[in-house]
């Protein structure tokens, strides 16, 4: 299989990518990682009479911290966030979430801002960067603009970027000094696409929850937030029963179909598990920075290098999980 | 996703000059080549295989700069000023590489479909990792699918490669 046929440009400035998509409109298509979009291509689903391959462009390939605030650059690869000392602690639902997005060798090239931009409902950075408030910083010749990540997402593969747009960067906001969050994944081998996912990020006040974020992956039109459960949370004790009742209205969000994956019943029930699972461990006092966190580990979080083998199954995590409060 | 209302355009094509295996190498290519089909078809390296040809499987590994990338899903003209190593460029002075040697000694394929990809992805492993757990090998070749093996030998075969070069003390 190969693509058709197209014109390619690799412009080598910001500027010279910008006049370039606003010179070709919607003939153009971003090339970041083409880990979703060169499939697509070969397989006719989609046939740019043009690519613009931003890979050339130094200035996007940033992952920083900056006044509090994280700002991941549109060529950041799921590698870099997978190995990111930044992405653990506070923003942990981002870094445990990268290294169970497809195989180790697509994560070498695979874009956090090109897996926003082809926005399948069954992406993980969907529901991690949801959960955890972000915002895409969309650019083009005649401006820029920020759009927030629950409005970015219109449907399947659908988003708010105008062709003559480009995702530059993804910022996360500050969540403050006591904050915790995973992501958990169920697959049905390892590197494929999510049968559930559910993406958990809280930040804490004073004992208390002070946000929530909750965003479940691949039982919907796209990622979706479980706005009802984020909501419940808010300001109260993260205690076993605010638990359970944030899991079962997260569960009453999802909008699970039958599938090669499983049935309806089934996701909607992983996704209450997941949630309370995934709050649990957001709990758990050396998670959200209540111990000094040279003794911490990062929280819910697989060893990508020591223990984690690769099998995230629903046994893996409940063990994992077991440990943990275990200790 | 819109249906294609492309303008018909010509076939055109581009100057590319890639490092492949130490050695330059300049073609003109349609930007729609991938990278798989230039090194094979262009190059001639065949070492490289068309798997799935879906970026699941990774029989069609290659090291772009170090780094595995499957290139079946990647294009001959990204790879322009860049370097590749294919399992062709594994060979040093003509010595099977001990990556080779490890697959060798410890039975490390059968049908050897995926071998080629399986040593690339081991030898970068190895290059950052030079005394990997078994589970940082498992972990690594996770993104390449071996139907024989059941991957037992293949692991020995890396450790084996391992052990090797900590011996060459390189």
């Amino acid at each position: 299989m190969y693509p058709g046929r197209f014109e390619y440009h690799a412009p080598a400035t910001l500027d010279e990518a910008l006049s370039t998509l606003d010179r070709l409109g919607d003939e153009a298509k971003v090339l970041a990682g083409g880990q979703s979009l060169i499939p697509l291509m070969k397989l006719r689903f989609a046939a740019p009479a043009a690519l613009v391959d931003i890979n050339r462009i130094e200035a996007l390939d940033g992952l920083s911290e900056q006044e509090g605030e994280l700002r991941i650059g549109a060529l950041v690869r799921h590698k870099a966030c997978e190995r990111s000392e930044l992405l653990r602690g506070r923003w942990g639902v981002l870094g445990d979430a990268a290294p169970q997005i497809s195989d180790p060798i697509v994560r070498n090239m695979g874009t956090v801002g090109g897996s926003l931009a082809h926005a399948d409902p069954q992406g993980d950075w969907g529901s991690a960067l949801l959960a955890a408030d972000a915002r895409v910083v969309a650019v083009r010749s005649s401006g820029r603009r920020e759009i927030a990540l629950e409005d970015f997402f219109q449907g399947p593969f659908t988003t708010a970027l105008e062709p003559d747009e480009l995702i530059t960067e993804v910022r996360v906001p500050d969540p403050g000094p006591k904050a915790a969050g995973t992501y958990l994944k169920l697959e049905r081998k390892v590197g494929d696409f999510a049968t559930v996912g559910v993406a958990v990020h809280v930040t804490f006040a004073n004992g208390s929850v002070s946000r929530a974020g909750i965003a479940l992956t691949a039982v919907g039109p796209r990622n979706l937030r479980a706005t009802a459960a984020e909501q419940a949370l808010a300001g109260v004790r993260l205690d076993d029963e605010a638990i359970r009742e944030a899991a079962r209205l997260a569960a009453d969000a999802a909008e699970p179909r039958d599938d090669v994956r499983g049935s309806a019943d089934y996701k909607r029930n992983v996704v209450r598990v997941f949630v309370e699972r995934g709050l649990r461990t957001a709990a758990l006092p050396e998670a959200r920075g209540d111990v000094p966190r040279a003794s911490a580990a990062p929280p819910g979080r697989p060893e990508a290098t020591e223990e984690f083998a690769g099998e995230e199954t629903a046994e893996g995590v409940m063990k994992e999980i077991r440990e943990k409060e275990g200790e | 996703m819109s249906a294609p209302a492309r303008t018909k355009t010509q076939e055109v094509t581009q100057a590319i000059t890639v490092t492949v295996n130490g050695q330059q190498r300049s073609a003109d290519v349609e930007p729609r080549r991938l990278l798989v089909h230039f090194l094979r078809e262009t190059l001639g390296l065949t070492g490289t295989h068309v798997g799935c040809d879906t970026s699941s499987c990774g029989a069609c590994t290659v090291l772009l700069d170090g780094t595995p990338i499957k290139s079946c899903t990647f294009l001959a003209v990204q790879a322009d000023g860049r370097e590749l190593t294919t399992v062709e460029g594994l060979l040093r002075d003509g010595e099977l590489h001990p990556i080779q040697e490890g697959f060798k000694e410890e039975h490390g394929l059968q049908c050897g479909f995926c071998t080629p990809g399986m040593m690339l992805t081991a030898s970068a492993l190895l290059a950052e990792t030079p005394d990997p757990s078994e589970e940082q090998i498992r972990w690594a070749l996770s993104g390449n699918v071996c139907r024989c093996t059941g991957y037992q030998n293949i692991v020995k075969a890396v450790q084996w490669a391992a052990a090797r070069l900590a011996e060459e003390g390189r």
